[in-house]
């Protein structure tokens, strides 16, 4: 942004490669003009987004302060209370579910992939897993509020609270909308995320590493055990991180399914409510400033989780991509 | 798909129709083969190779290759690249069987016993047969001693008597490298330098008491002064384990070796055997002019 006032020498290393050729230099120097721009453009926008949320949310922040804000669960518009704590907590419950879940099921498909499916299944199985993640939203939302809330209310409700009602997590209120249905959705959404980083990272592990093994008369699953999976490690879990980020962002299927409770508990079978699940549900009828102010303040709390958690994992992953991971212990 | 290749590499051998017990003389299959001294060795870890071919697809990389290979001796396999030798040797211990469309036909006993066996798990070979591989690959993640402990942990430990503990440095004095390692058995096994990460690899494959150690190659990622503690090593082993090594370096094969087998590639860029005697009749008194074209330099 500041390239042609700030830095001349930058600028000047900039163009000087289109310059210094005998012949086609206009075009040169205006293609990268041009690429330069859309690049400015886009970091013009961030820059712009990040700005517009925390002028909005500055209200908020005033009034509650930012920690204060995310330490008190108060959350009534009425009397001009707003405290995000239930909020950040379904959050992170919901999304701690969906790993849960998703996990196993998405290293067993990579690996599936990888290391076991015959070469004919390989293709159609990963294509069929990297669709899911293009389905809509909006369209796990209405399967779930069509096909797996009901199933909950139905079949997995009283089951879970009588084997397992004597831990806090399971118990009444239990409707379907829930905490279990959100966690359940955001899995089913992640897997595919989950897989395909996992698959990229397994494959990059060197045949002469799993070969080490094998030779030393390792089954196909010792191999995996304790070849595979160690030495891929670092990038699973940014692999995981990954998918974490998603669902910690996803907003349609989670309000579809979640039941917008105003409260936290930690009961999985109650119904409660995300970050983004109250945006999506507020900010139309937010009648006061105030209101709207604390939304936007939601808001950059849920940006600055999603970033964190976004940066760690693309670190994860590139520095897999980029080098034994291994070699460092 | 090891399951897979296994039950092809079966119905390979049901079609070939042939057992040990029919052919109980190793038979050069083709007139120009002619040159395979016949061996009978009674020493613990000896191999038989009877009529092996070994192929990727319908591609035949090896054509039929007979021989026995003396237990407790160093045994050779030279030649120019692409005639055959790494994926010869890879059939001895059942790792050809685990590339893609890789099979075999033929047979080869380890003692008599049919390694290619209907009822034979290639893990158990694997186990008997260990193999030590071009490029140094210790396990990142581990330490040096869980390296050399890695076959041990998967396959439990043979006597009752002695620990993990011992084991490990007793594979580790083997492997030459006891005295470099022992203050530092914590360790990634990745800062060691290439020749005793290869060392390494050699410990860990000695750790679980193999029959036979195939190494392919061991040598060639290694600076001159590694390759000749290498070397140093495969002659104290000879004696407690058959080694089969692959070099494509004819001085190595003529330093370590008691026999050489000399492959090269035929017409159908298929490579096969075509001469196997002790090492110095091959190198001062080769039968096959190619041999002697080869083993003096003028060509490959």
């Amino acid at each position: 942004m500041t390239v042609e006032s700030g830095q001349p020498g930058l600028w000047r290393r900039f163009t000087a490669g289109a310059r210094n050729q005998v012949s086609g230099s206009a075009g040169d120097v205006i293609f990268r003009l041009v690429a330069l721009a859309f690049t400015l453009i886009i970091l013009a926008l961030a820059g712009s987004l990040v700005f517009t949320v925390w002028d909005g949310a500055r209200p908020s922040i005033g009034e509650f302060g930012f920690f204060g804000f995310m330490s008190t669960e108060e959350w009534n518009p009425v009397f001009g209370e707003f405290g995000a704590r239930h909020i950040i907590l379904g959050t992170l419950v919901s999304s701690l579910i969906a790993v849960i879940l998703a996990v196993p099921v998405a290293l067993g498909i990579a690996l599936f992939i990888t290391e076991l499916a015959p070469p004919s299944l390989r293709g159609p199985v990963a294509f069929i897993i990297d669709i899911l993640a293009a389905i809509p939203s909006i369209v796990y939302g209405l399967w779930g509020m069509m096909v797996l809330v009901p199933f909950i209310a139905g079949n997995l409700n009283d089951p879970l609270i009588d084997y397992l009602g004597w831990t806090p997590f399971f118990g009444r209120p239990a409707f379907g909308l829930s905490l279990l249905a959100a966690g359940i959705i955001l899995a089913i959404m992640i897997v595919p995320i989950i897989s395909a980083v996992a698959r990229e990272i397994i494959y990059s592990v060197p045949a002469a590493q799993k070969e080490g093994m094998l030779a030393l008369g390792a089954t196909r699953w010792e191999v995996m055990w304790k070849v595979v999976l160690p030495y891929a490690r670092v990038g699973i879990v940014g692999a995981i991180i990954l998918g974490l980020a998603r669902a910690i962002g996803e907003t349609m299927a989670v309000t579809m399914v979640i039941g917008n409770a105003g409260y936290f508990v930690a009961n999985l079978l109650a119904p409660s409510a995300t970050m983004a699940s109250l945006i999506a549900n507020e900010f139309r009828e937010a009648g006061t400033s105030l209101h709207v102010s604390a939304l936007i303040h939601v808001g950059l709390v849920l940006m600055i989780v999603s970033l964190i958690v976004n940066i760690a994992a693309r670190l994860l992953v590139w520095s897999v991509a980029t080098g034994p991971s291994g070699d460092r212990r | 798909m090891t399951q897979h290749d296994t039950s092809t590499a079966t119905k390979e051998r049901e079609v070939s129709g042939t057992s040990a017990t029919e052919h109980p003389a190793v038979q050069a299959s083709s007139p120009g083969q002619s040159h395979v001294a016949h061996v009978e060795s009674t020493a613990p870890g000896s191999l038989r190779v009877d009529d092996l071919e070994a192929y990727y697809g319908s591609f035949r990389a090896v054509s039929p290759v007979s021989m026995a290979i003396e237990g407790r001796k160093v045994t050779a396999i030279i030649g120019p690249s692409g005639c055959g030798k790494s994926t010869f040797i890879r059939c001895l211990n059942r790792m050809h069987e685990t590339a893609r469309g890789a099979h075999i036909r033929g047979h080869i006993y380890l003692d008599g016993e049919d390694i290619n066996g209907p009822k034979v798990d290639p893990v158990v070979i694997r186990r008997k047969i260990g193999m030590v591989f071009q490029k140094p690959n210790p396990f990142p993640t581990m330490s040096i001693y869980d390296n050399v402990a890695a076959g041990l942990k998967i396959n439990g430990i043979k006597s009752k008597e002695r620990s993990m503990d011992e084991i490990v440095e007793q594979a580790l004095r083997q492997a030459a490298l006891w005295d470099e390692v022992k203050d530092k058995l914590k360790q990634a096994g990745t800062a060691l330098s290439g020749g005793q990460q290869q060392r390494l690899c050699i410990a860990r494959a000695l750790a679980v008491e193999p029959e036979v150690l195939l190494m392919d190659e061991p040598c060639s990622a290694l600076d001159p002064i590694a390759t000749l503690a290498i070397e140093d090593l495969i002659r104290q082993l000879a004696p407690q384990v058959t080694i089969v090594i692959v070099t494509h370096n004819m001085q190595q094969a003529s330093r370590v070796s008691d026999r050489t087998a000399f492959f090269m590639m035929n017409a159908q860029r298929s490579g096969e055997l075509v001469e196997y005697d002790t090492t110095a009749k091959v190198f001062t008194n080769p039968a096959d002019k190619r041999t002697d074209d080869y083993v003096t330099g003028r060509f490959g």
